[in-house]
Formats: structure tokens, C-alpha cells, sequence
């Protein structure tokens, strides 16, 4: 399974398209409503220009109508008419006015001559010519009438709602009734009504022909909110806005409608109006007949174009942001492919494949730097770690050649305790501890002859190599020059001649040489600069060998050394050592000094040698903490007796 | 499920009722007091879903209207069957045509009477000093409420439309709940802006519909005159049960008579009918006419013009329970 890391090129990329599509959004959300606002503006200002327009040749039309029936009543006000007249009035009204379709003077019950219950001629259009009836009669009671009992109540002129008359061939029609008085006995009273009948299919043909884009329209309503005119045929003098909306259980339209239809003027937006889908609608009132005339605009429509736009821009967009996408995982991608390629270069380097090729960079950027310091850092690395390995081989083998090289040292020194079983009367041990590998101690023991055993410890001055070899050579000297009854002082004096000469390094080495003679016990001694061995009597008192000084051997060819001698009882024991014990240090650069040796050698008094030896070794390993830093040697010999 | 299984019973039932040997439908003729509306759903449901035939019946139901009037084609034996306002059904029997009720349908009245509340009228008292226009045909109510509330009241005669109450030509008018009531909410006034007025409320209901065969018919054959009162019952129950079906049936019959047809008027109507039909649900009396709501109605008219109204037991044959 696939983890899925969120690398810098997915950052980049959702921080880059979240901005963008941010930035986008608003930009074009601002945009959408802005150019919405200005189409809705425009739309306003159109819709307000035909409806009003509409409106104003609307009223052109009734007004001219009202005229007629208004002019009559007045000159039926003015005084009496006799029937002649009144049927000329009719008829000439109706003749003169051909966007009339009949009009009739209807007097109220006896209003006319106070004998007819009915009187009303009516004059109408039929088939070209004009005809004339007589309105009222059992069946057709005129009083009873919309167009008579409205006016009358309201005591002013009233257009009727929109009827079919099937008279007139079943078109549209609407009533215009003006009412009209007369003096009765000193008092206005209520004689009747006179109409003038329109047919209403200019209106229709006006109202239909207005068309707003492919599917808008107007309508008409009347007063009481009946479609006078509309492209549903249906809801023609048949529906109410209000019943569409209750239909379409549209609140807001119902309010729409009682607007309309109480004289106002308006700018909605209705959801369901276009046939259940959005429209705007521009509505203003048709004043003298109480109509309203609305067009509608619909929505899709009229925002067609901005809709048309919008994907348009929502698919540039959607693209461009894919473009945008890619160009940045492509750019993240340039930057994080040398930056995984490095990490795991640097992996496999840390792993130790110092070979390992780094990714080639030809950018000139901050990774191509990185890069190109990388490699840097791999080469020198490399070489780093080649002289190391060089350095290390080296030493290594230097060590090897020092441990051969103290093997060696430590093989020509005699280790064999005690060291001459077939001479008794004697018993000895000596330890040696090199600070280095080699070093500059050494010690020797040797028969001379049966009776003559002697002995030497010495210390060359520096230490490592160049002072074990010089040791070996001293060593060696001793051994070749400590012949048979040669005293010890000359031993010195040869040794130091020996060693002085050619001794270009100014080396040297301190050394005390003796030799016992086991029969008496007699030590007799040179010492060489050497510190000062100490004699331990059986009886426990111990001191240092004084006044034995002399000059270091080796340094200066020709000087003489001095012999002493001292004679040691049987049980008596000699101790030698170099100054790595009295100048052993501690932590706080204290020495171990020369008190400090008697008060141990006190202490270990009447334990065997090799025990003696073994503890102060043991005790100055110690007190110097393992750093020693200088060669420890020592040798304690003790004396038994004559041999037998 | 009910709904499903009732249908079924009722044609076990029909089954069981209908004259048994009869091969021949007993041919009957019904007019409607009205052109084809929704107030009369519940005879073309009845006929249209088989429930006369059922019960062995052939029915024709006449195209009333304005032109047609159902008292005078009753009189003159051109229908069988006749819908007639009670009030105006007593007034014809006091004339001397020998009519009886066979069922009442409507129980509560439907004749009410609508005011602005923006004229000032919220209460009875207040159409004392108004105008009001009242139908013609349809004062007896009115009137007598006037009468018990002794309010002054300007009459004035109502025609046809609601358009003079709508255009404040009169404080009030007369109304029927399904009919122009709804036609006054739908020329955009809103029910909140008007006060209603409905009789039944002041002690007067004078329940309208109702089915009436000349006495001679009836006795002829009672039993055929009770097929008709039930299957008409078990159409408006359909109706009300199944409103749109109903309301469907109404419409093309609507369109056959080639009457303007609206649907969402229909849906009103049926919808108010069923509270008039059944105004305390499918009561046990439903159909039934009852005789307090009779001597009501008789003793008004008696007040009003003197109209001598026959007994109870004489003008009503019951034939819902028998």
C-alpha cells in the first residue's frame, strides 16, 4: 500500500489552486452579481419603457372610449329628451365611433317617462350595419346587471369586468357605464346608466404582440385579477392570479396579484410565475379601467448570456487551474526530485557507499547549490576518510612493530625467579612496567663467577624507542663488559665509554651496578646517577644507600665512577628501582616520593620478594590512576646466608 | 387499507340489496339544482363508479343550469329525482306540488353571508346602517337574522357576481361558502380581511340541498327512490375519499356541458361540500332530514310569508334507514 505523503509539490499545489480558486471565487462571484444587478437594471428599465408605453396607448384607447358615453350622460343631464333624440344619440354615438361596438342608454325603473318599467335602447354593430334593441323584459332584467347596478351603487362611471358576449359573435368585450342624474323634485336622483360597449381585441392583439425574447410575454388582468389576456389560452376569463397561485401554492404570487390589482406599480422576482419556473416581472396599472398590464421577462432567458458566460469562465477556469496545478507539481517536482535524490544519497553515504553518485543539478537555483555543496562534502569526505584509513594503517602498524619491539625488549630481560637455583642463598625478584610500549628501564642479573653475582638497574633518560634501544645497547654493555673480577667501577667506566662515544643524541642513562659476593655477603657497588637503592636489615631498619651519587653514564667519555661496598647479614635485602616509583604521580601531580617508598617497604616487611614487589606495582598502578608516565622498575634481592 | 375494502363490501352489499329477479334496470332521471359543479361530486362519482347500477339502477342525469330549472322539470315530470333548497321545496308543497323529501344531503347550509373586515363590520351588530346585497331567491335567512338582531339594514339586490362587493359597492353580500366565497379569495382578498357571517351560527340553518321526488313517483316505487338516496350516499362518500378522482369526474363533465372548468374551484368546492354533507364526519344521520332542522325552516317561512308547510311525516319519506 501506497502512503500517501504530503510532499512540497501537493502543498504547492493546494496552496497555489486554494488562493487562485479564492481569489477566483470572489473576483467572480462580485463579478456574477455585478453584471446580474446591470441586466436586472436594464431588464427594470426596459420592462418599466413597454409597460408604461403599453399602458399609455391602453388608456389612449379607453379614454377615447369613455368620452363618448361621458358626453351623453352630460347631455342627458342638461334636460329631457324625447325618444327620437335619444335614439339619434344612441345611434350617431355608436356610428362615430367605430372602436365602439354598441352602446345603450338604460333608464331606471319610470326614470324615462314615468310609465316604463324598462327603457332602454341599445344600439350595437351586427354584420356591417348598425341594429337596435330594446333592453329589458322578464327574463332580462337590466337593474339586475353588472353594468347597470355597479355604477349606480358607485354613483360614478365604471368599467366592467371582461365578459364574453354572445351577442357580439362571443369576442371580448368590457362595458364602459357612466351613470346620469336628473332633478327630481329639486334633488339629484339616479335615471339611469349609459354604456358603450368595446370589444377588447385590439387589447388582445396589443398585449399578445408584445414578445420579450424567445418565451416572455405580457398579460392583462382585470380588476379582480382574471388573465384578460395571456399566451395560455386557458386562463383567459377562465383563472385569477390568484387561483394560478394557489394552483402553484405560490404565496408570493397571490401577493404579486393583490398588488397588481390594487393600482401599484412594480419590479419582482416571482419563482413560479413562468409556468412554475423564475421570472421577473414589470407590472403597472391601466388607471381608468382598474387592469394592470405585467410583462415577464423570464430569467433563463434574460440571463442566458451571463449563464452562457459563466460556464465559459467556470470550464477556462477549471482548466486554467489544471495548467496551474500541473506547472506547480511539475516546479515542486524539479526542486523536491533533486531534494529526495540528495536524501538518499546522503543515506546511502551515511550508510558508508562513499561512492555513491549524488544526482546531477544543471539549475543554477538554491538546490543546485545545495546540490553541487553536497558532492562537495561527498569528495572531501572521501579523501577525509582515505587519509584516515591511511593514518590508521599507519599506526596500526607502528603499534604492531612497538608490541614486537617491547617483546623483544622484554625477552632480553631475565625472567626466571629466582634466578639461580644452583646458587643458594639468594633470592630475587624484579619487575619492570614500560609507560610505553618500550621503554628506557632495564635490568640485569648475571653470575660472574661461583661466588660473584651481580646485579644492575638502570634508567635511560627520555623514553619510546629511542630510549629502549639505547636501553638494549646498555644493557648489552653491562652483560659484555662485566667480566670476571672486573670491579664495578670499571665496569661503569668501560660502559660509560662505550655508550659515550658517537652518542650524537646526548643520551644517557643512570645505573647502579653491583656485585655479591654470596660467600661474605659483601656488595660492592658503582652507582651511575642512579637513585639510591635501599638496604632492608632483617631486623627491619632500612636506609637509603647515601652518599653513592656519581655521574649519569653515557653522557661525557673518560670520567671515572667511584666503587662502594656494603655487607649484608644473612636475611638482609637489597632494594633497587628507578625513579618511575618515587616520582609516580597522582591526579593532583603529588609524587609518590622517597618517604612514602620506605614507609611501604616498612609496611610489606617479612613478605616473600616476588609478594613485596608485586603489591607496590599493584600499589603505584593505583595511585597513578593507570596514567603512568614514567617506566616503573624495580628489584629486591635478598641475601640468606653463605652458600653452604 | 381501509379504503380498498370498502369497495368491495359495498358492491357485496349492493349485491345483496338490489332487487333480486331483476334483470331490467329501473330507468330513473336525476337534475342537479345546477350546470355540473362539485356540489354535485358525489351523483356523478355515484354514477360514474357503478353505484346505482349496483343496486339496479339505470340513471341519467340531466344537465342542469339556469335554463334548466330543476323545481319545474321535477313538476312538469321531466326528471324523477330533483336537488332543491329545503326552504324553497316547502314553499312549492305549500303551492300545491305534491312533493317529498326523499334525503337531505346538505345538513348544515352553505348560504352565508361575507363582509370587509376594512368596512368596519367584525361582528353581527356591526352591518346594522350598511348596505348589503342579497340574492333575490335567498332572503329568508338573511332576513330573519336581521330580524332577531333587529338591524337596519340598506337591502340591495345581488346579481350574479361578487363584482359590486368587491368593489365596495356594498358593505356586504350574500355568499355561498363554496362557491363565490371562494371566488372573492380568488380575486385576491385574503380570508384574514373578510368576516363571514355563517347561519348556522344564529340558530338559522336552513340546510339547502336536498332530494325530492313528485309524491305519486315515490310511492310508485320506494324502493328504487331508497337505491338512488344510498347509492348517492356511497358516491359522496367515495368522493370525499377520493377527492382528485372526484374532482376529475366533476371536471369532464364540466367539459362535456362546455362549462368553464376550474379545477382548483372544484377542489374547493368538493372540499367544502364534505363539510356540509358531513358536517360531524360520516354521522349516522347523514342524508337524513332532521325534523327540528324542518320545523325551523317551516315555521320562518310561515313567519316570513305565511307559507303553510305539511307535516313532517308527510313531506319526508326516510330513505336512508329503510
Amino acid at each position: 500500500m501506497i502512503k500517501f505523503k504530503k510532499g512540497i509539490a501537493f502543498k504547492l499545489a493546494l496552496i497555489f489552486s486554494g488562493s487562485v480558486i479564492l481569489i477566483f471565487l470572489m473576483i467572480f462571484g462580485l463579478y456574477y452579481r455585478f453584471t446580474r444587478a446591470m441586466i436586472e437594471k436594464n431588464t427594470a428599465e426596459n420592462a418599466k419603457n413597454l409597460t408604461l408605453g403599453t399602458v399609455a396607448r391602453i388608456e389612449g384607447i379607453l379614454r377615447s372610449v369613455q368620452q363618448v358615453p361621458e358626453n351623453m350622460a352630460g347631455a342627458l343631464e342638461r334636460g329631457p329628451v324625447s325618444k327620437e333624440e335619444l335614439l339619434d344619440m344612441v345611434k350617431s354615438a355608436v356610428k362615430k365611433n367605430p372602436e365602439l361596438y354598441g352602446s345603450a342608454i338604460a333608464f331606471a325603473p319610470y326614470a324615462f317617462d314615468g310609465t316604463s318599467f324598462y327603457y332602454a335602447p341599445y344600439y350595437f354593430r351586427d354584420k356591417g350595419s348598425l341594429s337596435c334593441v330594446w333592453l329589458g323584459n322578464a327574463n332580462y332584467r337590466y337593474f339586475m346587471q353588472d353594468w347597470f347596478q355597479i355604477p349606480k351603487e358607485l354613483g360614478k362611471a365604471q368599467w366592467s369586468e371582461p365578459y364574453y358576449d354572445e351577442g357580439g359573435g362571443n369576442a371580448l368585450m368590457a362595458t364602459y357605464s357612466v351613470p346620469f342624474y336628473r332633478m327630481v323634485k329639486g334633488k339629484r336622483t339616479f335615471s339611469g346608466v349609459i354604456t358603450a360597449d368595446m370589444s377588447l381585441k385590439w387589447l388582445r392583439d396589443m398585449v399578445s404582440a408584445i414578445k420579450i425574447l424567445d418565451t416572455g410575454y405580457a398579460f392583462l388582468l382585470s380588476r379582480n385579477g382574471t388573465f384578460v389576456t395571456h399566451p395560455r389560452e386557458k386562463l383567459i376569463m377562465n383563472e385569477t392570479i390568484f387561483g394560478v397561485a394557489e394552483e402553484l401554492d405560490d404565496k408570493s404570487l397571490r401577493d404579486i396579484g393583490r398588488d397588481m390589482i390594487s393600482g401599484k406599480a412594480g419590479f419582482v422576482h416571482s419563482p413560479k410565475i413562468n409556468a412554475g419556473r423564475p421570472g421577473l416581472l414589470y407590472y403597472s396599472p391601466v388607471t381608468s379601467s382598474g387592469w394592470s398590464l405585467a410583462v415577464l421577462f423570464p430569467q433563463a432567458e434574460l440571463m442566458a448570456d451571463i449563464t452562457h458566460l459563466n460556464w465559459l469562465v467556470l470550464i477556462l477556469s477549471a482548466a486554467g487551474m489544471l495548467i496551474l496545478c500541473i506547472v506547480v507539481v511539475y516546479e515542486a517536482r524539479s526542486i523536491t526530485g533533486p531534494l529526495t535524490g540528495m536524501a538518499d544519497a546522503t543515506a546511502e553515504i551515511a550508510a558508508g557507499n562513499l561512492d555513491f553518485k549524488m544526482p546531477e543539478t544543471r539549475s543554477e537555483d538554491e538546490v543546485g547549490i545545495l546540490s553541487r555543496a553536497f558532492s562537495a562534502m561527498q569528495k572531501s569526505l572521501k579523501s577525509h576518510i582515505a587519509r584516515l584509513t591511511e593514518a590508521t594503517a599507519a599506526k596500526e602498524r607502528i603499534e604492531s612493530e612497538l608490541n614486537i619491539a617491547r617483546e623483544i625488549q622484554l625477552s632480553i630481560l631475565p625472567k626466571i625467579f629466582p634466578p639461580f637455583p644452583e646458587m643458594p642463598g639468594l633470592d630475587l625478584f624484579a619487575v619492570l612496567k614500560s609507560a610505553r610500549e618500550v621503554g628506557g628501564d632495564l635490568y640485569d642479573f648475571f653470575a660472574m663467577d661461583d661466588d660473584h653475582f651481580c646485579f644492575v638497574i638502570g634508567d635511560v633518560s627520555g623514553k619510546g624507542v629511542p630510549a629502549s634501544l639505547f636501553m638494549a645497547v646498555t644493557k648489552t654493555l653491562f652483560k659484555a663488559t662485566a667480566l670476571k673480577d672486573t670491579p664495578p667501577e670499571v665496569v661503569l667506566d668501560k660502559v660509560n665509554n662505550e655508550l659515550s662515544k658517537g652518542n650524537e643524541k646526548s643520551m644517557f642513562v643512570t645505573a647502579f651496578f653491583a656485585i655479591l659476593n654470596i660467600r661474605t655477603g659483601v656488595i660492592e657497588f658503582s652507582n651511575g646517577g642512579h637513585n639510591l637503592p635501599v638496604v632492608i636489615r632483617k631486623d627491619g631498619s632500612m636506609e637509603y644507600l647515601w652518599r653513592t651519587g656519581g655521574m649519569v653514564v653515557g653522557a661525557m667519555e673518560g670520567i671515572k665512577f667511584e666503587r662502594g661496598a656494603l655487607t649484608l647479614a644473612s636475611g638482609d635485602r637489597f632494594f633497587l628501582y628507578t625513579d618511575g616509583v618515587t616520582e609516580a604521580m597522582d591526579e593532583s601531580k603529588v609524587l609518590f616520593s622517597e618517604e612514602r617508598l620506605l614507609k611501604e617497604l616498612k609496611l610489606l616487611e617479612g613478605l616473600p620478594v616476588k609478594e613485596v614487589l608485586n603489591r607496590l606495582l599493584k600499589m603505584l598502578v593505583e595511585y597513578s590512576k593507570g596514567d603512568q608516565s614514567d617506566d616503573i622498575t624495580m628489584m629486591l634481592l635478598e641475601y640468606q646466608g653463605p652458600k653452604q | 387499507m381501509k379504503r380498498f375494502c370498502l369497495f368491495p363490501l359495498w358492491c357485496v352489499c349492493a349485491g345483496l340489496m338490489a332487487p333480486p329477479a331483476e334483470a331490467a334496470p329501473k330507468k330513473l332521471s336525476f337534475i342537479p339544482l345546477w350546470s355540473p359543479q362539485a356540489q354535485f361530486a358525489g351523483y356523478y362519482v355515484a354514477l360514474e363508479k357503478g353505484f346505482y347500477r349496483d343496486r339496479g339502477l339505470e340513471v341519467d342525469i340531466l344537465t342542469g343550469g339556469p335554463e334548466k330549472p330543476a323545481d319545474f322539470l321535477l313538476e312538469k315530470g321531466k326528471a324523477d329525482i330533483a336537488t332543491l333548497w329545503l326552504s324553497e321545496a316547502i314553499k312549492k308543497r305549500a303551492q300545491g306540488v305534491r312533493l317529498v323529501n326523499i334525503a337531505q344531503i346538505l345538513q348544515r347550509s352553505a348560504l352565508m353571508l361575507v363582509a370587509k373586515k376594512s368596512s368596519g363590520i367584525r361582528r353581527v351588530e356591526d352591518l346594522d346602517g350598511k348596505t348589503v346585497a342579497l340574492w333575490e331567491s335567498f332572503r329568508l335567512q338573511p332576513l330573519a337574522l336581521f330580524k332577531k338582531y333587529k338591524l337596519r339594514v340598506n337591502i340591495i339586490p345581488q346579481t350574479q357576481s361578487v363584482n359590486l362587493f368587491l368593489r365596495d359597492g356594498a358593505a356586504a353580500a350574500s355568499v355561498m361558502i363554496y362557491n363565490e366565497y371562494h371566488t372573492i379569495i380568488n380575486a385576491g382578498l385574503n380570508p384574514g380581511e373578510l368576516t363571514t357571517f355563517f347561519f348556522y351560527n344564529y340558530g338559522l340553518n336552513f340546510p339547502e340541498d336536498g332530494l325530492y321526488m313528485l309524491e305519486k313517483n315515490f310511492n310508485r316505487d320506494p324502493a328504487a327512490a331508497a337505491s338512488f338516496v344510498k347509492a348517492t350516499l356511497e358516491g359522496w362518500t367515495y368522493a370525499f375519499k377520493h377527492k382528485d378522482e372526484a374532482v376529475e369526474i366533476v371536471l369532464r363533465r364540466m367539459r362535456d356541458a362546455r362549462i368553464p372548468a376550474n379545477r382548483m374551484h372544484q377542489k374547493w368546492m368538493l372540499e367544502k361540500m364534505q363539510g356540509l354533507i358531513f358536517p360531524e364526519g360520516p354521522a349516522t344521520r347523514a342524508g337524513q332530514l332532521k325534523s327540528a332542522d324542518y320545523d325551523r325552516v317551516a315555521s320562518e317561512l310561515l313567519k316570513a310569508g305565511g307559507w303553510k308547510s305539511a307535516s313532517y311525516a308527510s313531506f319526508y319519506k326516510d330513505c336512508v334507514t329503510k
